[in-house]
């Protein structure tokens, strides 16, 4: 016969491909109305480049920022005692570095990629007017700090193996209430330094990490309940999540700061920032339940059957099966649902917290800066900005890599 | 069957009925099933045959009738369907494998949670049933990264890895590929050969034809017809069964 044999696979078809000028021609330039509008488009392109590159090496704001970066990463918080936080920072480094090495994956690219930062970090800073002596360690010193311990870290974490693994995960727990004792103090070595004091980037992590380490098992056990059989624990639920999704964060804040105390026997005060944060917790647990929620939802019916079939009682097919299912159908939403947490918190200026937001308002209200022309804040809300925007990209990369880990052997 | 023999039984089933809301799904069905036998269950689509063997393990509840699993009696007590569950095990047609977990976690789940076994034993044990239903190599892959024969053969071998002394299949080959049809047949017919008391629903008829011992004929909710393959094949009683087979086969 005379045909094709079929059987026989063929080389794919080649594509035309284009050099650069050739690409621009077919690509933006290929009729007169095509070139108004890239040469109009590269025009005002260049408006807007050249005009904020002129202003970011001319503004003379700068020096506000940098005279400040205490201001903003600690507020007040004693100077002579802000080796603590950098303690705090280490022993939260060296964790992460050390469950690198035991578990390696995951935990292994976020530590390598800290690690990196840290020491892009540790190069502008070294540039920076060398800082007031009584503080601990400088900021570049402090990057190459952190960097060398998350390496120190892995490599421990590596010889050590699976025996390190129930120490650390027993590590992980204590950490939360280590870093606050760090912090705040409990008198003798570690004098108490009141919250009232604490503010910038310091406190605006504090409140998110916070928020999204209560919020996370509030909100799966909110999840649960609404999904409950028992009538009471169900409408609980469903009225608690309800409730907080129909107000704004701005009021659970008031509710917790100003109309607390007027519920609780008098001289009774809880702290402010304890209160904040309980406010952003509740707020952010309703949220978190209605999307643990969806991913419960979207798990076939089969899966616990035949978890009920081999034996499993209801808590375990739903801590075993369900659960983790659920969980990792929606981190991409968690995430997206903490890095607006992580915004959120700035809505604590309100109630009188100095976060990061609040840092910067402080240092724009600076009289020293009263003669500068234009003022300062566009340079000191430009760099807050970027910070905001520094952790919230860092996170949402994060959950792309737990994401594409977690898919291994998904079709 | 004569009563000397009851004691046998190890499935019983006195007049079991259910209703999905007015709907009468089973009707009266009765059965009992001896130790070692294999059973295949057959009908048309809706003819309740699959809400019947799901009653024996109690994912549907029945509303009258008797349900007694390996001298255990159905009731509404949990530690009840507890016990009746770790004694049975189930085959679906939708495999039902755990997506998140490797094939050998998948079989070594309940064995470890339920029966509290180690899991060193546990993982010796999945091993020798992977090996038994012929994909051993593919232990520490994930259920999304095989076929569908092969996962239906983990679910068997994840369901007998919790030693059961029934199996049940819910049209165990209705989702999958012709070609893959056999693979897990053969395994099926490995398992009723060994001893393994087995309530089957299927359209197989090789099947039947070669491992049942007995073959229950339903039509809306109802057993219409039972009887050994050579009786149900050569020589149905019932025009209904007459009707159902001559379009299958």
């Amino acid at each position: 016969m005379a045909t094709t044999d079929v059987s026989q696979p063929r080389a794919r078809p080649v594509r035309q491909s284009l050099d650069v000028l050739g690409w621009l021609r077919e690509n933006l330039f290929n009729s007169w109305y095509n070139v108004v509008i890239t040469v109009a488009l590269l025009i005002l392109i260049y408006q807007v480049v050249s005009g904020l590159a002129g202003w970011l090496f001319t503004a003379q704001g700068w020096p506000a920022v940098v005279a400040n970066l205490k201001v903003l990463l600690a507020w007040t918080y004693p100077a002579d005692q802000l080796w603590r936080p950098q303690l705090a920072l280490g022993v939260v480094t060296l964790l992460l570095g050390l469950s690198a090495g035991v578990w390696r994956g995951i935990v292994l690219a976020l530590a390598v990629g800290f690690g990196v930062v840290c020491l892009l970090l540790a190069l502008p800073t070294f540039l920076l007017a060398p800082v007031p002596a009584q503080v601990a360690l400088p900021a570049w010193q402090m990057f190459l700090a952190a960097a060398a311990l998350v390496a120190v870290g892995a490599f421990v974490g590596n010889a050590g193996g699976q025996r390190l693994r129930w120490p650390l995960v027993i590590a992980w727990v204590l950490l939360y209430p280590v870093v606050i004792l760090i912090i705040r103090g409990f008198g003798g070595p570690l004098p108490i330094v009141d919250t009232n004091l604490w503010g910038g980037l310091m406190l605006t992590l504090l409140l998110s990490v916070s928020g999204i380490v209560l919020s996370f098992p509030l909100g799966i056990l909110l999840a649960l309940g609404r999904r409950s059989d028992l009538p009471v624990i169900k409408w609980f639920c469903i009225a608690y999540i309800e409730l907080i999704r129909g107000v704004p964060l701005v009021t659970v804040l008031f509710m917790g700061s100003l109309m607390l105390p007027l519920f609780l026997p008098g001289g009774e005060s809880i702290d402010q920032l304890v209160r904040a944060t309980v406010a952003v917790t509740l707020f952010s647990a309703a949220y978190l339940a209605e999307n643990v929620r969806g991913g419960l939802q979207a798990i076939p019916k089969g899966q616990t059957e035949a978890a009920r079939a081999l034996g499993l009682n209801v808590v375990q097919t739903t801590l075993l099966i369900t659960l983790p299912q659920a969980l990792r159908a929606v981190i991409p939403v968690l995430v997206g649902q903490f890095i607006s947490l992580f915004k959120d918190t700035s809505l604590v200026v309100i109630v009188g917290l100095a976060d990061l937001l609040g840092a910067a308002q402080g240092v724009v209200g600076q009289p020293e800066w009263l003669g500068t022309p234009g003022g300062v804040w566009r340079e000191t809300f430009l760099f807050i900005a970027v910070i905001y925007w520094f952790f919230s990209f860092t996170m949402s990369r994060t959950s792309r890599r737990i994401e594409q880990q977690l898919n291994v052997g998904k079709h | 069957m004569s009563d000397h023999r009851s004691s046998d039984d190890i499935i019983i089933c006195e007049a079991v009925n259910k209703w999905y809301g007015e709907y009468h799904a089973l009707r009266d069905v009765s059965l009992r099933v001896k130790k070692g036998e294999v059973i295949v269950v057959f009908g048309p689509s809706g003819s309740g045959k699959s809400t019947f063997i799901r009653t024996i393990n109690r994912l549907e509840e029945h509303q009258e009738g008797r349900i007694i699993v390996d001298g255990i009696e159905m009731s509404n007590d949990i530690r009840n369907i507890d016990a009746i569950r770790r004694e049975t095990g189930m085959v679906f047609q939708q495999f039902n494998l755990f997506p998140h977990l490797t094939v050998i976690d998948n079989i070594t789940l309940a064995p470890i949670w339920v029966r509290k076994k180690t899991r060193k034993e546990s993982e010796a044990r999945a091993l020798e049933l992977l090996e038994r239903v012929g994909i051993k190599e593919q232990a520490r892959k994930f259920p999304g990264q095989l076929s569908g024969g092969q996962q239906q053969r983990v679910a068997i071998a994840r369901a007998l890895a919790m030693e059961p002394r029934i199996m049940l299949f819910d049209e165990p080959t209705s989702a999958l590929d012709p070609e893959m049809i056999k693979e897990v047949l053969d395994v099926m017919k490995e398992l009723a050969r060994s001893g393994m008391t087995m309530l089957c629903v299927t359209h197989e008829m090789g099947f039947a034809r070669e491992v049942a011992d007995r073959m229950v004929f339903m039509d809306r909710g109802q057993i219409v017809e039972e009887g050994t393959p050579e009786q149900i094949f050569t020589n149905p009683r019932q025009e209904r069964t007459k009707l159902f087979l001559s379009q299958i086969l």
